[in-house]
Parts: C-alpha cells; sequence; structure tokens
C-alpha cells in the first residue's frame, strides 16, 4: 500500500474518475495551466485537454451555474472553487437550485455534480481564506456534505461523489492536505457517503467530530488514555446526511458525549448531532452532551496568538475531556 | 458570597467540618484561614477566597459535608446582589451552635447531613438545593442502570463531581457484586429482630473507612494480581543497626530503624526495574519517570499512605529524617496534601504487626506492593553447617497484566541481594 497525502489522494480520484467516465470533467479558476493553487489538478491539461479540464473567469457564481447546467444535461462536473471563503455567490445556483432539482422535477432530472472547495483555517489565513463553510450548506435537504479527514477517507468518498446522482459539497481541509499522510490501497475502492467511522475503540467517552478536528481528537484520546480516560473518537465524514447509527452507538456506549468542530459552535453540526443524541439516546446519557466548536467570532484572526486562541487543538480537547470524565 | 467547599485532591469526594478558625460577624482578610476540614486524605485550613465579614456558618464543626457544598456565607463589598434582599445584623449569640453538629452526627449515617441538622433560621435555599442534586437526581443512564439490575443507589458511593454516581460507579457496583442477599436485607433482619440484644449491629461507615473499601474494591477487581515470597538474611543489616543505633539518636535525634534500609534497596531496585515502577492502561504501560515510594503507616483515623519522593536521591540516613516527619504527622493527622500525592510504588512493614507472611492487594493503580515481614531468628544451614541467622520475608503483589514472574522475581532477588549485602561497613551518609 502507498502512503499518500490528502492533497494526493484528491488527485488520484479525480483522476481514476476521469479516466473510467468521459462525462467527467474538471472546472475552476486556475485549475488547468496551473494545476490549481494547491496543484490539486496538477497535469490534468496535458493529459485530458482543454476540453475536460476548463480554467474559468474569477467568478464564482458561474462555475457554480455552468456545473449545474451540464449535470442536468448528463455530464458529471467537479467543480473547484478555490477556497471555501469565495463560495457565497454559489448560494443561489447550490441551495436555491441544484439543490432543488430533483425534487422540482419529480425525479425526471439530478444534478451529479461535485463542488469541491478547500476550507478551515489553522494556517494563517486571515479571514478570507480560513472559514468553515459546511453547516450552511448542510442546512439543506438535496445536498450531500461530504468532510474527509484522511488520504484513504478522501479518495474514498471523492469517488463516491463523482458517481453519486445529487449534488455534493466536497470540503477538503487545507491544514490536511501535506500534513496527514496515509496508507491508500492499489486496487479500487470508494467509501459510501453518509458512513461514519470509528477512528478509535474506547469506553469512557465518545468524541464525534469530522474533517482537521479527528486528528487533534486522536491527539487528546492518547493525552487522556495516559490518565485512564479511555475515549473513542467517531469521525462522521459526511455531516449530510449524518451516519444517526453510529452516533447513537457510541454513545450507548460510552454513556459521555463531546461534539468537536471548527466550524462556529452556535447552530453547527454539533448542534444537530446533540439534538440526535438526547432524542435517540436519552437513557444511556451519563452527562450532559458537550459541544466544542469555535468561538463567536465573525471571522479567523489574522494575528497568529489570535488565531492559536480561535483553533481548537488537542489541548482544549483534553480539558473537554477531562471536565466530562470527571463528571 | 455563599463559600463552598472546593475540591481538595483527587478522589476526595467530601470532608468533614473542623473548627471553625473565624466567628460570625468577624472581618476576614482574603487568604485568612477560615476552617478547618478534615478530610480522608489530609487535614487542612481552608483560606477564604474573598475579603468581607464573616455573615454566616452553614455548615458546623462536626458536619460532613459534599465537595462543594456550601459551608459559609461571607458578605463582601463587591457582592451586591445578595446584600439587598438580605439585610445582615451580626447575631453572634444565635449562631454560635457547635456541637449540635457533633450529637447529628452520631446518629446519622456519614453522608451529607444537612436534613435536622444545627437550627438555622434563615431560608438559606441553596443548600438543601446542592443536596438535592448531588443525592437525588441521577443521570438517565445511572436510573436505566439501576432499575434493569435492582439496585439500591444509596448503597453506592459516587465518584463523580460533587459526589455524583457516574455510570461506571453503578457498572463498578454490579461488577464486584458488592449487592449479596445478606447485605441487602440486614436492615429488614434487624427490624423484625425480636431478640432485645439483636442479632448483629451495623457500625456506619467512616469517610475513611469508604475510600479504603473503595480502593481495595477496585485493585481487587481491576488488577489481576499475582504474589510471591523471598526469604533474605539480614544479619548484617541488624548488625549495622545495632552498630550505629546509639550513635544516630545523639547526631540526628532519631531512631534509626530498619525501614530506611529497606526503602534505599527498592528505590535502587525499581530503578533497575522500572517495570515495577509504572501503571497499566488500555493503550499502554506508562513508566513512571520518578521513583515515589509510599509508605503505609496505621494512624489513628484509619491507613494513610504519606510518601517519599524522589526516595533513589536519598541515602539511608536522609529517608530516615524523611519518613520520621511524614510518619509523625500521620499520626497527628497533619499530613499536606502533597505528602500523600504522587505515589508509584508502595511499601508496607506489616512486620511490625507481627506477621511473618502476608499478600497485600496491589495500590491501584500502581504495579506492585511489597510488604516487609517480621525478622525472626532461624536455623540456617550456611557451608554445610547450621547457623542462626536474622531472617525476613519480603512478599510482593504485582499486576500480572504488567509483567510476568520473571520481571517480578528480578526485582524481588534485587532488594534480597542488596539487603543481604549490608554489613557494618555500609555508609549510611
Amino acid at each position: 500500500m502507498a502512503v499518500i497525502t490528502v492533497l494526493e489522494a484528491i488527485r488520484e480520484a479525480m483522476r481514476e474518475e476521469m479516466r473510467n467516465d468521459e462525462r467527467v470533467f474538471i472546472m475552476g479558476e486556475d485549475i488547468g495551466a496551473r494545476g490549481g493553487v494547491f496543484l490539486a489538478t496538477d497535469g490534468f491539461l496535458s493529459e485530458f485537454g482543454e476540453e475536460r479540464v476548463i480554467d474559468t473567469p474569477l467568478a464564482e457564481s458561474s462555475i457554480a451555474g455552468i456545473a449545474l447546467g451540464a449535470a442536468m444535461s448528463g455530464l458529471r462536473p467537479i467543480a473547484e472553487i478555490e477556497f471555501a471563503d469565495f463560495i457565497w455567490p454559489t448560494i443561489n445556483q447550490i441551495v436555491g437550485e441544484a439543490a432543488k432539482v430533483r425534487y422540482g422535477t419529480e425525479g425526471k432530472l439530478n444534478a451529479p455534480l461535485v463542488l469541491r472547495a478547500p476550507q478551515g483555517g489553522g494556517v494563517r489565513g486571515a479571514l478570507y481564506h480560513s472559514q468553515s463553510v459546511e453547516a450552511l450548506f448542510a442546512h439543506t435537504p438535496g445536498l450531500k456534505v461530504v468532510t474527509p479527514s484522511t488520504p484513504y477517507d478522501a479518495k474514498g468518498l471523492l469517488k463516491s461523489a463523482i458517481r453519486d446522482n445529487d449534488p455534493v459539497i466536497f470540503l477538503e481541509h487545507k491544514r490536511t492536505y501535506r500534513l496527514v499522510k496515509g496508507e491508500v490501497p492499489e486496487q479500487e475502492y470508494t467509501i459510501p457517503i453518509g458512513k461514519a467511522d470509528v477512528k478509535k475503540p474506547g469506553e469512557d467517552i465518545s468524541i464525534i467530530t469530522y474533517g482537521l478536528m479527528v486528528h487533534h481528537c486522536l491527539e487528546a484520546a492518547q493525552i487522556a488514555s495516559s490518565e485512564n480516560i479511555s475515549v473513542e473518537v467517531l469521525d462522521l465524514r459526511t455531516v449530510r446526511p449524518l451516519d444517526v447509527e453510529s452516533i447513537i452507538a457510541t454513545v450507548e456506549k460510552t454513556g459521555k458525549a463531546l461534539i468537536v468542530y471548527e466550524d462556529n459552535q452556535a447552530l453547527g453540526i454539533g448542534s444537530e448531532v446533540s439534538a440526535l443524541i438526547s432524542q435517540h439516546a436519552f437513557e444511556y446519557l451519563d452527562a450532559p452532551v458537550i459541544r466544542l466548536g469555535g468561538p463567536e467570532v465573525p471571522a479567523m484572526p489574522f494575528s497568529p496568538p489570535l488565531e492559536d486562541m480561535f483553533m481548537i487543538d488537542a489541548e482544549k480537547i483534553s480539558t473537554a475531556i477531562k471536565e466530562l470524565a470527571e463528571y | 458570597m455563599k463559600i463552598e467547599l472546593p475540591q481538595v485532591g483527587e478522589s476526595v469526594t467530601e470532608g468533614i467540618i473542623g473548627r471553625w478558625l473565624k466567628n460570625v460577624g468577624d472581618k476576614i482578610e482574603k487568604y485568612d484561614p477560615l476552617v478547618e476540614i478534615i478530610t480522608d486524605k489530609v487535614n487542612m485550613e481552608l483560606p477564604s477566597p474573598v475579603k468581607g465579614v464573616l455573615r454566616e456558618i452553614i455548615a458546623n464543626e462536626g458536619e460532613t459535608v459534599l465537595m462543594g457544598g456550601f459551608i459559609a456565607d461571607i458578605e463582601t463589598s463587591e457582592n451586591e446582589e445578595g446584600a439587598n434582599d438580605y439585610k445582615f445584623e451580626p447575631d453572634t449569640a444565635d449562631q454560635e451552635i457547635g456541637t449540635t453538629g457533633i450529637l447529628l452526627k452520631n446518629t446519622a449515617p456519614v453522608g451529607p447531613t444537612g436534613s435536622g441538622g444545627p437550627i438555622q433560621q434563615d431560608e438559606s435555599i441553596s443548600t438543601p438545593d446542592k443536596k438535592q442534586l448531588s443525592k437525588g437526581r441521577y443521570s438517565p443512564a445511572v436510573l436505566r442502570l439501576a432499575e434493569e439490575n435492582k439496585i439500591d443507589l444509596s448503597q453506592i458511593a459516587g465518584t463523580g463531581i460533587n459526589g455524583r454516581i457516574t455510570r461506571k460507579d453503578v457498572a463498578a457496583f454490579i461488577e464486584s457484586d458488592l449487592t449479596p442477599p445478606q447485605n441487602k436485607d440486614l436492615p429488614a433482619m434487624a427490624a423484625n429482630n425480636t431478640n432485645p440484644r439483636g442479632d448483629q449491629e451495623k457500625i456506619s461507615l467512616s469517610p475513611v473507612r469508604k475510600m479504603i473499601a473503595a480502593n481495595m474494591v477496585k485493585s481487587a477487581t481491576l488488577i489481576p494480581q499475582a504474589w510471591s515470597e523471598v526469604a533474605v538474611d539480614v544479619t548484617g543489616m541488624v548488625l549495622k543497626r545495632q552498630s550505629i543505633k546509639k550513635s544516630f539518636m545523639d547526631k540526628e535525634g532519631i531512631n534509626i530503624t530498619y525501614l530506611p534500609f529497606v526503602v534505599k534497596a527498592v528505590a535502587e531496585s525499581l530503578k533497575k526495574n522500572p517495570l515495577l515502577n509504572s501503571s497499566w492502561s488500555e493503550e499502554g504501560i506508562i513508566l513512571k519517570k520518578n521513583i515515589n515510594i509510599g509508605i503505609a503507616v496505621a494512624a489513628p483515623g484509619g491507613l494513610v499512605v504519606p510518601v517519599i519522593h524522589n526516595a533513589d536521591l536519598f541515602s539511608i540516613a536522609g529517608i530516615a529524617g524523611i519518613m520520621e516527619n511524614l510518619v509523625t504527622k500521620a499520626k497527628n493527622g497533619k499530613l499536606d496534601l502533597p505528602e500523600v500525592q504522587g505515589g508509584t510504588f508502595t511499601l508496607n512493614n506489616t512486620g511490625a504487626l507481627g506477621s511473618v507472611s502476608s499478600r497485600p492487594l496491589v495500590n491501584h493503580p500502581q504495579a506492585a506492593i511489597m510488604t516487609t515481614e517480621a525478622i525472626v531468628k532461624h536455623p540456617v544451614v550456611r557451608e554445610d553447617a547450621i547457623a542462626i541467622r536474622s531472617m525476613m520475608n519480603i512478599c510482593l503483589s504485582f499486576d500480572h497484566r504488567i509483567m510476568d514472574g520473571a520481571e517480578a522475581s528480578a526485582f524481588s532477588m534485587s532488594v534480597k541481594t542488596l539487603l543481604e549485602t549490608i554489613n557494618p561497613e555500609t555508609p549510611i551518609y
């Protein structure tokens, strides 16, 4: 098995799907000649040509709109938004239109498009290169929202997203791109959208998380084990649809739930997970459900010490674990 | 401002109020000693967290209070909201109750006493509320488990915040099977008993007894323990002690015992056998870098285990000095919290009680515990002749998850060799 980065996993997934299926094409800002701002599509232009690797103007609403039209006409576009911070002009095309295509046409049409976007902080990117956007899209039925954490998951999930018949928002955490390496099998595989994964089994506390935070949570779980606190880490992998069954299973096992996410805490993914737990696992709860999310601040600060305060890290997670364990 | 009994150490859940060092109406500076707190681990003086005037003593001398329970009310200048609805007139005569609490403690089992306690003429709402919270309310998981297993939750000592019973407490209770029928039937049998003398009598549990019981259950249920015993020829050590006993007393003012020699040998052997100085976790064995040897001491209130920190760094004389200080403090109930924390290995001189062999329980979460038994003169074979030698057994219980007999024996043999090579020439400084 090869050990590759998240970025390489994403590149492999797209390349394999483009080789397998002529309907698949990519479009976005600087993805062709430049190979993408993070080099996710490096070499694609020379292999697949200008018809299937399309450099677009700096106009996110048209990227999403063209992708939607192409998807409804039978193609399978992968549109890249250079940074998730610039995804907002696509809201009309994605939330207002793409999400409703299958429902609105009674299944006569669908919109098999993937909107890829690097997101998240901890990269000294300040206000316009650090945002997390999953909750805004996850609110809308008709969309799928995927937030992978490892190379294995990123590749398997992106291939599933490309083959999916509904619009999928595929949010890649920038910090995981080159920082996280992992084994990826040589042979073909996919990972179903909507299935969570236990990244570490444990007995005392369940941490439910996704994206970059999975790695900080695993680190905190390691610290906790030296204090004889056994932590289970559940990686949601997909935040819409949520894997309710796995969430309930882990909480029934431990009785204590901590939900960790980098996005704004209020009305975030953790709020929904928390509500599901109290509804479906109430009789198993041994402590209040705790969310550990981003602070009530409009955007990532520019100052490095302030950014560090903003970001959830292993230390903050450790403190939360300890408090929950003592309860 | 209501003053809470703070959390004064890990695994301590309640404290007994000792002597109040301030009277109602007294002016108090921040950090002034307020009251003596007696816990199962340590006695301490609680400093006042604020500056102000002592308005009310909520928990009287002798009462048992859960960590986080209210013990006093201090009027502070910053805190206006409380002052608005409560106009305080200092009236010390009404507040001096003192002994009622002690009487109460004798009639009620240990726990938060409050109800029916000393008369309180003010409508202090928070005190009963707090009690309600910790005693009456259980999490859904705890209630479900209790119902499924027909458990009376009042029988369980909680280890959560404010003595909360956690899901794990109930699970441990079920596992340890501490609900044999005779336990449950005890109150009923006592009630039905027509014999005026009674068949049995129940002694209520002191906090120390409860804590020791909980620790022993933990040790016996969580740790698969193996045991071994080694006979040590300590004739040389006996001679050495005899030869320095008087001069040591003259010079240091301390009666030198055998224990400092043993502590030194144990510390050196732990260094060579680090697995004995570790803790088990499901993720791996945690080796402890410091060698902190706990010494079991029979104090008047029950067993306490003061700790000699970094025992490997001290000479035999140094260890004797530290031990003298710790044992005196332990017997007077004056140990500070740091002096009972951080132990990585435990030593118990059961020989002082006359025992020649014992099977100690490992002090969870440590890896092993060793006893030194009584020194007895035995006829032994030396170079095909019978000799009279001073013999002492050392007994070791160890966590078999962490190590096997080979490692445990290597440790015991190291202690044996070090003790047997002690002779009148051995330096103690």
